[in-house]
């Protein structure tokens, strides 16, 4: 390291790699109740995980929930953009997966025919 | 490859490590193989805290979750339950000693909201073993400034105005020290921290070197660059195997980054920090013994002047501060000195870290704005006294320092008030003690250890504490006598005027102070022969009330057969045979037997 430059560059870059321990911009929160896990919320989940990888998403926190009561629908996942109203999404599969990071994750598109509803406060 | 969608933090501190932290380490790293999720979280070794009565602690990201005390034995429930399923572990939860409420998050648990934490910010949130996580979170961005955009002389007036004032003990303002330092003659200077931490119940200066070695090593590197030293000394005391392994891995990182070494940043500044270990002797906290010792010599003091600045290490002008002082230093050039002087008194700037230690709940380190009231650290944020017990005094400042009374507890904490309140910042540990306490003997305990850690060069330390100590341990063994106060007093006044050294000077603040609030107390022992606390064996006994039934339990339980009396008659301890053991109180069904 040779200049002060170099150690900025360094921070905002290592940054990143620690945002988890501060509040994040988006939340995606997978169902996890016991109805969720049967029905692949697993999957659901390690499939996220590899999109965000793999297109190098920054800023998001994964989190998982229980039940919410509507085990029919599961897997459930929602989606929260910052400062924007709690959308889910029903009957997740890995294969949707993509489609849903890049849609609304990065370009803020809600995927209209999956959604099941939003959750304002 | 996967998104790290958690980070596990487990408290690798010498408080969690002696609890069991490495083992659930361990564990966690097991489990989380064995559920195949250890591409996706991420395990994190932090330093200290500050809340080691909790210890083990663990705190898991994104949630920010809060376990304490957490065994190895607890691990598979919080990887299957918290980290797979994503729910929280309450039993593992926090609870608040007096609402019994559950914290989840430990943002809005009493012992972390009330703190302003400035110098141990990431204890705790960092990896200590490793650079970048100190870089991640600004390190050495203040290291950056003052070499590119500020000259040595703007530095030194930085931190003048800031306000910054010595955390070790006396408080002596450091931009002033500094500055004696930068306009000292000579070419080879040296700057020292002193972390030869030696305060019975104070352990801030291990906890910032274990979890946030970088921040002194930064500290220490710009106040070279101020006063235009190139090389730096640590003086650690053995006993902190921890924190010097940390500070060697941080020395060799930095080394490597180019942050430490020659031309750092490209600049005509080089600065190299080497560690040197203490062997544990308390005297060698003091400035000069210090010295001596890294000299090789003997860890005696000498008189001064000359101070340090002008002649210390070999001789060459060296300026001496505290770890917590130079943990300082960072804050101060990257917020400027306006922000940093913006909390504390009108004369003592920033944040003070102390110790919670005695009989409180909380147990740990609290890091407040100067000017708080002691009931506020005690209260708020140690949870008050454990077992519905009455706060009696608390000690501060160490062997140096004074006790203060329940009276002086809303008084506001700073160099100037604690001095004229008859005790001293120190190092900032706080014991607390209850009713059960005896002051005569609290007196005795500190001034025994001084006596011991005397270094012996100078008469009044070495025969005075002597002395005084005699007369201290015949009160509390009822051989007090008439005219002991007396000459405590006349001893404690010559020996802090003429010892050479602070050890000397301050010994007698202990004795002086439980004088000058508790003098009751050693009256009670040397006139009555009763210790009011009931805390001085030879001086209380225990006796059997009418409430006894006459169950036979205490007789049985005697180990030397002091106890008489028929069943279901009134049961009587013989004084003489007594060994004041307190067997009988214990089994006492009917609390029949006092102690007094």
């Amino acid at each position: 390291m040779k200049t002060v430059e170099d150690l900025k560059r360094l921070r905002e870059q290592l940054q990143s790699d620690n945002r988890i321990r501060h509040s994040a911009g988006t939340q995606i929160i997978v169902g996890m109740g016991t109805c969720g896990i049967a029905a692949g919320a697993r999957e659901v989940l390690t499939a996220i995980l590899d999109e965000i990888a793999k297109n190098n998403i920054q800023d998001v926190n994964v989190t998982q929930t229980g039940c919410i009561g509507m085990c029919e629908q599961e897997v459930l996942v929602d989606i929260v953009r910052k400062d924007e109203p709690r959308i889910s999404y029903g009957r997740v599969t890995p294969d949707f997966i993509p489609t849903l990071i890049s849609e609304h994750v990065v370009n803020g598109r809600i995927v209209e025919e999956r959604v099941l509803g939003k959750i304002t406060k | 490859m996967k998104h790290i969608r958690s980070h596990v933090l487990v408290c690798g501190g010498t408080g969690c490590a002696s609890s069991g932290s490495k083992k659930v380490m361990e564990s966690l790293k097991q489990e989380l193989e064995l559920k195949g999720l250890e591409s996706e979280v991420k395990i994190v070794e932090t330093g200290c805290h500050g809340f080691c009565e909790m210890g083990p602690i663990m705190i898991i990201y994104p949630e920010g979750t809060f376990y304490c005390r957490v065994q190895p034995e607890d691990v598979p429930e919080i990887v299957d339950v918290h980290i797979y399923k994503g729910r929280i572990v309450n039993r593992l939860l926090y609870k608040e000693p007096i609402s019994h409420e559950m914290i989840p998050n430990f943002e809005h648990m009493q012992f972390y909201k009330k703190q302003m934490r400035r110098i141990l910010t990431n204890c705790g949130h960092i990896n200590p073993e490793i650079i970048e996580e100190y870089i991640a979170v600004g390190g050495y961005a203040a290291l950056g400034k003052a070499l590119t955009e500020m000259k040595p002389e703007e530095v030194v007036a930085e931190v003048k105005k800031s306000g910054l004032r010595g955390r070790g003990g006396a408080g002596f303002p450091t931009g002033l020290k500094w500055e004696f330092a930068r306009n000292a003659p000579g070419t080879q200077k040296y700057v020292v921290c002193n972390a030869d931490e030696g305060d019975p119940g104070a352990f801030m200066d291990r906890s910032v070197l274990e979890g946030d070695p970088h921040r002194v090593l930064e500290g220490m590197a710009i106040c070279g660059y101020a006063m235009g030293a190139s090389e730096g000394y640590v003086y650690c005391r053995a006993e902190y195997p921890l924190a010097i392994k940390r500070l060697h891995i941080a020395i060799g990182q930095a080394m490597d980054m180019g942050l430490l070494g020659d031309n750092i940043f490209g600049s005509n500044f080089s600065f190299h920090i080497k560690v040197k270990e203490g062997a544990g002797a308390f005297v060698c906290g003091e400035e000069t013994a210090l010295l001596a010792s890294i000299e090789g010599k003997r860890g005696t003091p000498r008189p001064r002047p000359p101070f340090p600045a002008i002649s210390g290490l070999w001789g060459k002008p060296t300026n001496i501060n505290n770890v917590e002082t130079f943990a300082n230093v960072p804050n101060v050039i990257v917020d400027g000195a306006e922000a940093y002087a913006s909390v504390g008194t009108p004369k003592s700037k920033g944040t003070k870290v102390f110790a919670l230690t005695g009989k409180i709940n909380n147990t740990g380190l609290a890091e407040v704005p100067m000017g708080i009231s002691m009931r506020e650290i005690i209260y708020e944020i140690g949870g008050g006294i454990p077992d519905g017990k009455k706060f009696k005094a608390v000690q501060i400042g160490g062997p140096s320092g004074g006790c203060l009374p329940e009276n002086m507890l809303d008084l506001q904490i700073d160099y100037e008030s604690l001095i004229a309140a008859g005790a001293m910042m120190g190092s900032g540990g706080l014991v607390v003690m209850d009713e059960t306490t005896c002051m005569v003997d609290v007196a005795r305990f500190f001034l025994n250890f001084t006596q011991k850690e005397s270094c012996g060069k100078c008469t009044p330390c070495r025969e005075g504490t002597m002395r005084m100590l005699e007369i201290l341990t015949r009160i509390t063994e009822g051989q007090g006598r008439e005219g002991d106060i007396e000459l405590l007093e006349s001893l404690a006044k010559n020996i802090k005027a003429a010892s050479l050294c602070g050890l000397g000077q301050t010994a007698p603040n202990p004795v002086l102070s439980t004088l000058r609030y508790f003098r009751h107390e050693y009256e009670a022992h040397i006139r009555d022969k009763k210790c009011p606390a009931g805390a001085c064996t030879k001086l209380s006994g225990y006796q059997i009330t009418e409430l006894c039934k006459g169950c036979g339990l205490c007789k049985k339980a005697c180990p030397v057969e002091a106890i008489t009396g028929e069943i279901k008659g009134q049961h009587v301890i013989n004084q003489e045979k007594c060994i004041k053991c307190g067997a009988c109180m214990a089994k006492c069904p009917f609390k029949a037997i006092i102690k007094g």
